[in-house]
C-alpha cells in the first residue's frame, strides 16, 4: 500500500515518543508505505488543537487528553481515538533536597514505600499549617495528565488534599528544572529526562517512579481524529503495524544504543543519548549523592502488554477526572471514555491479543493503595477514598 | 467600537517586538485596555490579577499549558473559555493556529467582538513574520556582499585587477560552476586563508 499524501504527526520531545520517532526514523513507517513528517511542538495544547483542527494527522498524546477531548471536558469535544499505546509509566516524583531532608525528618519507614513517604508529607503540610507557612508547590504537566493524578493519588493516601493543602502548577517539562532551582515547586512529577536533568544538578531527589504509586498506568497514546481514522483505515493499519515493530525493536536490548541515538537526535529530544539510555533501561540516578534506583517497570514501550490500548486503563483515568471535580460521573461518559482506546484495532491489524504476561496485576492498575480497581463501578472506587472533588 | 475599549485584553509573548507590534494593531483599533506579560514566573497569578477579557498568547510558548489550568472547575474566579468551544468558526481558528496565535476568552463575550479581535491578531502576526523573513534576508544580503567585496579586495591584490575586472571573474566563475557569487566569494576568502 502507498499512500501519496504525507501525515503530519505531532510530538513532544521526551522518551516516551520512543515509538513514534523510532517507527519514523527507522523506517519501520517509509516499510508500510506512509511517508511521515514529524513536528516537534512545545505545548500539550499545541498539540492538541493542532490535531483537532487537522494540521496534524496523528499525535503523541497525554492518554487523558485523548479521553477528556472525547469528553469534550475542559475544552472542545473533538472524538479521538487510540489503536496504539505507546507506553506505560515513565514519570517520576522529584524533590528538592530540602523538601527530602524534611520528608527524612518525619519518615516512620522506609521512604522508598509510597504509603511511608505520603505519610511524612502528610506530617509536614500538617506542620507547615501550623506555623503559618505558605502551602507546598507540586509542579504537574497538564491539569488532564496521569502526572496530575499520580501525584494527587499518592498525597491523598495520606489524607494531603491536593487542592487544599497543597498548591498544583502547571508546567511545562522545560521549565521544571529552572522552578526548581528559583524556589517556585518544592516538588514536581514529570516524565524523562527531566528528572534525571535535575539530579544532575545536585538540587534534587527522585523520591518515586510512578510504577510505585500505580504498577500500570497508560502514559502516553497515538492519537488520531476518529473521523480520519475512518477515512484512513489503511493508514491506521499501516502506523500500528509501524509502531509495534518499533515498540518491539525498541524492547530489544541488542538494539538499545541504536534506538537512544535516533530518540536523542538534535531534531527529536536534543539530550545526550545516556540520558534516555537510563529510562529506557530504566536505572536512573537518584540522588546527586550517585545512588541508583532500578525499575523494569520504570518506562514500558511495548513489553508486558503495554502497547494494547487497556481499557481498564481509560475507566482508571476517567475514575480520576470525576474523583478530582473534573468531570462528572455517568455511565455515557465512562462508555465514551472506555471507547478512546481502541484494543479492538490494534487486534485486527496485528492480528492477535497479546494479554499481559503473568505477574501483572490482577486489576490491571496495581495501586499501592484501595481495593483491586473495578472498571465499571467507579462509585465504588469514589467511595473508597475520603480526599476527594465528588 | 465603543464598548470595545472596556475590554481587557492580556497579551502573552516572547518576542517583545511581535507583542509591541500586535498591541498597537489593537490600540488603534480601540482597544484601549491591552497588556502586555512576560516572562514564566507566577504567570497565573498575574493573569488573575489583571481578571482579562481575552488572553492572546503566542503558540510558541510553553506557558499556553499553564494557562489551561485556568480551566479548572473549582477554581472562583472568572472562568475563561477557550476560541474553540463552539467551534463556529473552524476557519478562522485554524487561520490564528496557522499565524501562531492562540486566544483565550472569558465566557459570555459576543462572538463578533471576539472575531475582531482574533483577526487583528492573525494579521498583525502575519505581518511580524514577514517583517522577520524580510530582515533575515536583508542581514544575510548584507553578510554575502561583505563576504563579496572581500573576495573582490583578495583578487584585487593577488591578480593586480580592477575591482571591475575582480567581479567579472567572480561572476563568470560563479556561472561555469553553477554556484552563487557569494559561495564563490566564500571559497576565495577560505582559499586565501589557508595559504596565508
Amino acid at each position: 500500500m502507498t499512500t501519496s499524501k504525507k501525515l503530519r504527526i505531532g510530538f513532544i520531545p521526551l522518551v516516551d515518543a520512543a515509538a513514534l520517532i523510532v517507527a519514523i526514523d527507522k523506517g519501520f513507517a517509509a516499510e508500510e508505505g506512509l511517508d511521515v513528517e514529524l513536528v516537534r511542538e512545545v505545548s500539550w495544547s499545541n498539540v492538541r488543537d493542532k490535531l483537532n483542527i487537522g494540521l496534524f494527522d496523528a499525535a503523541h498524546l497525554l492518554a487523558p487528553v485523548a479521553i477528556a477531548s472525547n469528553l469534550g471536558i475542559g475544552h472542545v469535544r473533538v472524538p479521538i481515538i487510540a489503536p496504539f499505546n505507546l507506553g506505560l509509566n515513565g514519570n517520576a516524583i522529584t524533590v528538592t533536597n530540602a523538601l527530602k531532608n524534611a520528608l527524612e525528618d518525619k519518615a516512620e519507614g522506609d521512604l522508598t514505600d509510597p504509603k511511608m513517604s505520603a505519610k511524612a508529607l502528610a506530617a509536614i503540610v500538617a506542620e507547615r499549617k501550623r506555623k503559618g507557612q505558605p502551602p507546598l508547590n507540586f509542579g504537574m504537566t497538564f491539569p488532564f495528565s496521569t502526572h496530575n493524578y499520580q501525584l494527587r493519588f499518592w498525597m491523598a493516601s495520606a489524607g494531603v488534599d491536593p487542592d487544599e493543602d497543597v498548591q498544583m502548577v502547571v508546567l511545562p517539562p522545560p521549565f521544571m528544572v529552572e522552578s526548581i532551582v528559583n524556589g517556585h515547586v518544592d516538588a514536581f512529577c514529570v516524565g524523562a529526562p527531566w528528572n534525571s536533568v535535575a539530579v544532575d544538578l545536585g538540587i534534587a531527589h527522585i523520591l518515586h517512579f510512578v510504577s510505585e504509586i500505580l504498577q500500570r498506568a497508560a502514559e502516553k497514546v497515538l492519537a488520531l481524529r476518529t473521523t480520519w481514522a475512518a477515512e484512513n483505515p489503511e493508514s491506521v493499519a499501516a502506523l500500528v503495524r509501524a509502531h509495534k515493530k518499533a515498540a518491539d525493536f525498541i524492547e530489544d536490548e541488542a538494539n538499545r544504543e541504536e534506538s537512544c541515538r535516533i530518540i536523542s537526535a538534535p531534531n527529536r529530544l536534543n539530550v545526550e543519548p545516556e540520558i534516555t539510555r537510563r529510562t529506557l533501561d530504566g536505572r536512573l540516578k537518584v540522588s546527586p549523592d550517585g545512588n541508583y534506583r532500578e525499575s523494569e517497570r520504570y518506562l514500558m514501550v511495548g513489553r508486558r502488554g503495554a502497547a494494547r490500548p487497556d481499557r481498564t486503563q481509560a475507566s482508571w483515568l476517567y475514575a480520576q477526572m470525576v474523583r478530582w471535580g473534573q468531570a462528572p460521573l455517568s455511565n455515557d461518559l465512562l462508555m465514551a471514555a472506555r471507547e478512546t482506546f481502541r484494543p479492538d484495532i490494534y487486534d485486527e491489524v496485528l492480528g492477535a491479543g497479546d494479554l499481559p504476561p503473568q505477574g501483572e496485576p490482577e486489576d490491571g492498575v496495581g495501586a499501592f493503595d484501595g481495593p483491586e480497581f473495578d472498571p465499571f463501578d467507579l462509585e465504588k472506587h469514589l467511595a473508597t477514598w475520603k480526599v476527594r472533588r465528588r | 467600537m465603543q464598548r470595545d475599549a472596556s475590554l481587557k485584553i492580556v497579551i502573552v509573548d516572547d518576542s517583545s517586538v511581535r507583542a509591541a507590534i500586535l498591541e498597537e494593531g489593537l490600540r488603534d483599533a480601540g482597544h484601549l485596555q491591552v497588556i502586555r506579560i512576560e516572562g514564566t514566573e507566577n504567570l497565573l497569578e498575574r493573569i488573575y490579577a489583571i481578571d482579562p477579557d481575552v488572553i492572546l498568547i503566542d503558540l510558541e510558548n510553553p506557558s499556553r499549558d499553564v494557562l489551561e489550568q485556568m480551566f479548572r472547575v473549582s477554581r472562583a474566579v472568572k472562568r475563561p473559555i477557550a476560541m474553540f468551544v463552539d467551534q463556529s468558526d473552524s476557519a478562522s481558528i485554524a487561520a490564528a493556529v496557522d499565524a501562531g496565535v492562540s486566544s483565550y476568552i472569558v465566557d459570555g463575550l459576543k462572538k463578533d467582538r471576539i472575531k475582531h479581535i482574533l483577526d487583528i491578531s492573525i494579521s498583525r502576526f502575519n505581518a511580524f513574520s514577514r517583517i522577520s523573513t524580510e530582515l533575515e534576508q536583508t542581514k544575510s544580503a548584507l553578510e554575502e556582499r561583505k563576504v563579496i567585496d572581500r573576495a573582490k579586495g583578495i583578487l584585487m591584490k593577488r591578480k593586480g585587477l580592477t575591482e571591475e575586472q575582480a567581479y567579472a571573474l567572480l561572476r563568470t566563475s560563479a556561472q561555469n560552476e553553477k554556484k552563487k557569487i557569494a559561495d564563490i566569494a566564500q571559497s576565495i576568502i577560505t582559499a586565501a586563508e589557508l595559504l596565508k
